[in-house]
């Protein structure tokens, strides 16, 4: 019954995709409207005001240097999600090229490219991240190119199984056999073929990516302060957590509700490409 | 088996070789020279020209890299930067806190998960399974460092029953115990949820299979079904799941060890990082991704112990 409708239509048909899609929308919208918004500066320090509970000046209290607590969550939602989207697009596009080259060439390249996805794929995310930030240093394009580091071998992974998969149908060999040039036949045959694979991983991976970039600048080698980060409220809130616990909860209720939101969203997309799961 | 062993710790040596070599070349490219992190900004030209030959920093790259490597067969690390004990020492002071909190956050997960699995998917549709569900997505969106802190908040600084940080004193199991409990708790919680979501996912799988009709139409009670029919055909996703998961622990492990201030690995890498100190942080990474491809590989042999059918190939 529902196989008739389209995918789209599907999706929107499903409560969690909606709750997911309309938390997602709201969190971008006031992440990129952040400097329309009736908010005080998130760097504006008030040395009288520090440490004040939530109330109706300021809603979510302030931090130890009298920082609005909720104006600097919306505007590190702004670096949270800037850093994770582009980082997931970029290893997207990187992984997937790659991946490609090396299911639908085999011999060396896809010697040399899965030897070396295989072996970053042996760090667990999180520790890869912290070595690579060693080697970098801080900073907002720092992180991205970490977090793209990262995540493009498990996209390299995905698009690899989907291309090896691909290249023995009859329309590549088609497409070969009347000598159509590789970016042809990537471009028209086998990225489309592997497109819906590829961007359900790229959104459930977004929570991946939004946790590293949290952990990294938790840690304190993510982007510098004093820019907003939740990783870095998170950690500043840490030492205040039996006097001002609010300065660690209102970042860490921002994370967490941000991944649930992409969480939705992927796991209804998933269900709607691959209806075997049940969500 | 013994050959299912061997071809697979034969598969695994190319991948540990360049797992190393990453490494070893990412530690090379990194700013800053370890002679000088050692000694310090404000040390002669000569004396950290003196320390370089004595750590063989002016030697052939390729030379030191085979020096390294024969070391690391040899168990011999060097000696940490910073401290100057030797590293191996350190990673074996701190791997065993980091094992033992893998290790019982995935009982946790596992005791609590599998259980909560099952029922979600017999009672499908039903307010436990409209709960677990929400359980299991709460889970899988929290960040292990998010929950130690509401966990800590809760149980140690709100109602303090548990120490809040610290590993307990050495030689006392009951205090090392209590002061593992939060850190755990923090990472079972995560685990039951990805355990709970593939539980329920592949016992609705094969619930729906005909051998289980079969068996339901020879008027065998619900409970032997589940647990007797359904129950071993729903391992293999399992022990993948374990697998990937065990790996998400021990990167979630570092986050964990931080906040509870626990001496382990993940303190080891961060503190190394910190003080620039490259012996000790590449030590740590390449015991990092021996755990991961030690993980992998018992997965693969384990397939073959729950799936007979997967022994074969």
């Amino acid at each position: 019954m529902s196989g008739r409708r389209s995918g789209g239509a599907r999706l929107l048909a499903s409560p969690s995709a909606l709750i997911g899609l309309a938390g997602i929308a709201a969190i971008v919208l006031l992440a990129a409207l952040a400097p329309l918004l009736p908010l005080s500066d998130p760097l504006a320090q008030q040395p009288y005001g520090t440490l004040a509970g939530p109330s109706l000046a300021s809603w979510l209290g302030t931090d130890n240097q009298g920082r609005d607590v909720l104006s600097r969550v919306i505007f590190g939602a702004q670096t949270s999600l800037l850093i994770s989207l582009v980082s997931i697009g970029l290893a997207m596009v990187l992984g997937t090229l790659l991946g490609v080259v090396a299911g639908y060439y085999r011999g060396y390249a896809e010697v040399a490219i899965m030897r070396v996805a295989d072996s970053l794929m042996a760090f667990p995310s999180l520790i890869l991240g912290v070595a690579i930030m060693a080697i970098l240093g801080s900073g907002t394009e720092k992180v991205i190119l970490c977090l793209t580091i990262v995540m493009t071998p498990r996209f390299v992974r995905i698009a690899y199984g989907s291309a090896m998969a691909v290249r023995v149908k009859e329309y590549i060999e088609a497409a070969q056999a009347v000598s159509a040039p590789f970016h042809r036949i990537l471009a028209v045959h086998i990225v489309p073929n592997i497109f819906s694979e590829i961007l359900v991983v790229a959104i459930l991976w977004i929570g991946t990516a939004i946790q590293v970039e949290a952990s990294l600048s938790f840690i304190g080698i993510g982007v510098s302060p004093p820019t907003p980060t939740w990783g870095n409220m998170i950690k500043s809130g840490l030492d205040y957590l039996p006097i001002a616990p609010w300065m660690a909860l209102a970042p860490s209720a921002a994370i967490f509700l941000t991944i649930v939101f992409f969480n939705l969203v992927g796991d209804s997309i998933r269900d709607v490409v691959d209806p075997r799961h049940y969500g | 088996m013994l050959e299912l062993i061997i071809r697979r710790t034969l598969n695994v040596i190319p991948i540990c070789l360049v797992v190393f070599t990453i490494v070893f070349c990412l530690m090379r490219i990194a700013p800053g020279d370890p002679a000088t992190a050692m000694l310090g900004d404000y040390a002669s030209a000569e004396a950290v020209q003196s320390l370089r030959q004595e750590m063989g920093l002016d030697r052939p790259l390729w030379s030191q890299y085979l020096d390294s490597l024969r070391g690391l067969l040899h168990g011999d690390l060097g000696r940490s930067l910073s401290s100057g004990a030797p590293v191996s020492d350190q990673i074996a002071s701190a791997l065993p806190e980091t094992l033992a909190l893998a290790a019982s956050s995935l009982a946790i997960g596992l005791l609590l998960g599998v259980p909560l699995g099952i029922v979600t998917a017999v009672r499908r549709g039903r307010p436990v399974d409209h709960a677990g569900r929400l359980f299991s997505l709460s889970g899988l969106s929290i960040p292990s460092f998010v929950l130690g802190i509401l966990l800590m908040l809760l149980f140690a600084i709100d109602v303090p029953i548990f120490p809040a940080i610290g590993g307990g004193r050495s030689g006392d199991l009951s205090d090392q115990l209590l002061h593992l409990a939060l850190p755990s708790l923090t990472l079972g919680l995560i685990m039951m949820a990805y355990v709970t979501r593939v539980m329920r996912t592949s016992m609705l799988n094969v619930l729906q299979e005909d051998y289980i009709r079969t068996a339901r139409s020879k008027g065998i009670g619900e409970l032997r079904v589940v647990l007797r029919h359904a129950l071993p055909n729903c391992l293999v996703p399992l022990v993948s799941l374990c697998a990937i998961n065990v790996i998400v622990l021990i990167s979630s492990s570092v986050m964990v060890e931080i906040i509870f201030s626990r001496p382990g690995l993940g303190r080891l890498l961060i503190s190394a990082m910190r003080q620039r100190d490259y012996v000790s942080l590449q030590s740590v990474l390449v015991v990092y991704a021996g755990i991961v491809i030690l993980v992998n590989m018992t997965a693969d042999l384990l397939y073959g112990v729950v799936n007979p059918r997967i022994r074969s190939r």
